[in-house]
C-alpha cells in the first residue's frame, strides 16, 4: 500500500512537473525569441548600416580606361551571396518609422531567427524576377507581424550596398504552405518568362499557426543610388499605420 | 521526488528554500539557453516557409 501511494505520488510530481515545463516552453517561444531576435536583429541593422556607410565613402576614382564593360550593373554585384549571411536592410513605412530588418540569404530556420530570409534562387532585389522573401508573423522578432495591415501602393524599400529599391505593394493572397508557384519569377505564373520586377513576402496565417500562409506581392517602383540618397517621400509613414 | 531531495539539501528550511530556488533557476536558464533552442525546430508551428511535397534540402519553404 505504502509503494502504491509512493509510485503514484512519484508520477503525480512527474505530470506537473512536465506541465511547468511546457509552460516555460510556451513563455520561451512566445516572448523570450523575440526578446533575443529583437536585440541581435537590431544589432545586425546597425553593422549592415555602418558597413554600408563605409562601402559608399572611398569612390573609385575615374577609370584610366573608360568603357562600357569597365561598369557593370551594380545591383549585380549581389550574386552569389553565401547562405546565411545579411546583405540588405528592409524598411516598410506601413510598419512604422523606425521599421528597420535584416536581409539574410537562407530561409532555414536559424536564418529567419535572425531576420527575414531571402528565398535561395530566387531574383535579388531590384532585377527582373521575383526577389522572394519569408519572415516570422510572430516569435523570433516577427519581422513580419503586420503583414496584413500592408495596403495596395505601400512602399517597400531594400537597401543594399549601393542601392535603395523600392517596391509598391499590389496585391496579397492566402494560401496553403504548397503553392510554391508563389515565389515563382512571374508570380502565381509558375513558367511563365519574367520581363518585370516582382517582390514576394510570405509569412504564417493566421497568427500563431503554420496552417496556411499570408502572401504580399509587390512591383519594383524606383531605382535610387545610395550616392544619390533615397527621396524622404517613400519613408512617409502613411494614415493608419500600425507603428 | 521532491520530497526525497527537500530532506537532500543541507541546512534549516530557510536554507533549504533559498537552494531549491536556485536549483530551479538553474533548471530554468538551462531549459531557455539550451533545450528549449534545440528542440524548436522540431515543433510543427515552427515549420514556417513555403515547401514542396518532399522535404529535400533543396525545397524551397515559406515562413509564419
Amino acid at each position: 500500500m505504502k509503494a502504491l501511494r509512493w509510485v503514484v505520488g512519484t508520477i503525480g510530481e512527474l505530470l506537473i512537473t512536465l506541465g511547468v515545463l511546457l509552460l516555460l516552453f510556451v513563455a520561451w517561444q512566445l516572448w523570450w525569441t523575440d526578446v533575443t531576435a529583437n536585440r541581435e536583429q537590431a544589432v545586425a541593422i546597425q553593422a549592415l548600416e555602418r558597413g554600408f556607410t563605409h562601402a559608399a565613402g572611398p569612390r573609385p576614382g575615374p577609370s584610366t580606361t573608360p568603357g562600357p564593360a569597365a561598369t557593370p550593373d551594380p545591383l549585380a554585384t549581389l550574386k552569389n551571396v553565401p547562405f546565411g549571411e545579411a546583405f540588405a536592410i528592409v524598411r516598410i513605412p506601413r510598419f512604422g518609422a523606425g521599421y528597420a530588418r535584416p536581409v539574410l540569404q537562407g530561409t532555414d530556420h536559424e536564418t529567419l531567427g535572425k531576420g527575414v530570409g531571402h528565398y535561395v534562387g530566387t531574383a535579388m532585389p531590384g532585377l527582373v524576377g521575383n526577389f522572394a522573401t519569408a519572415g516570422h508573423r510572430t516569435t523570433y522578432g516577427k519581422p513580419y507581424a503586420d503583414i496584413d495591415t500592408l495596403r495596395a501602393g505601400d512602399f517597400i524599400v531594400i537597401e543594399t550596398k549601393t542601392h535603395y529599391i523600392v517596391y509598391a505593394v499590389q496585391r496579397h493572397v492566402i494560401v496553403s504552405p504548397d503553392h510554391v508557384d508563389v515565389i515563382a519569377p512571374v508570380p502565381q505564373h509558375p513558367g511563365a518568362t519574367p520581363t518585370q520586377a516582382w517582390m514576394t513576402m510570405t509569412a504564417c496565417n493566421p497568427k500563431y499557426s503554420a496552417q496556411q500562409r499570408y502572401v504580399v506581392f509587390s512591383k519594383l517602383k524606383r531605382i535610387f543610388t545610395r550616392a544619390g540618397g533615397l527621396p524622404a517621400s517613400f519613408m512617409a509613414v502613411p494614415a493608419g499605420a500600425v507603428g | 521526488m521532491y520530497g526525497p531531495l527537500w530532506r537532500l539539501l543541507p541546512g534549516r528550511w530557510p536554507v533549504k528554500a533559498f537552494l531549491s530556488l536556485i536549483l530551479t533557476a538553474g533548471v530554468v536558464v538551462l531549459c531557455f539557453l539550451w533545450v528549449f533552442p534545440t528542440i524548436a525546430p522540431l515543433m510543427p508551428f515552427n515549420d514556417n516557409t513555403i515547401q514542396t511535397g518532399s522535404p529535400s534540402p533543396d525545397t524551397t519553404t515559406m515562413a509564419p
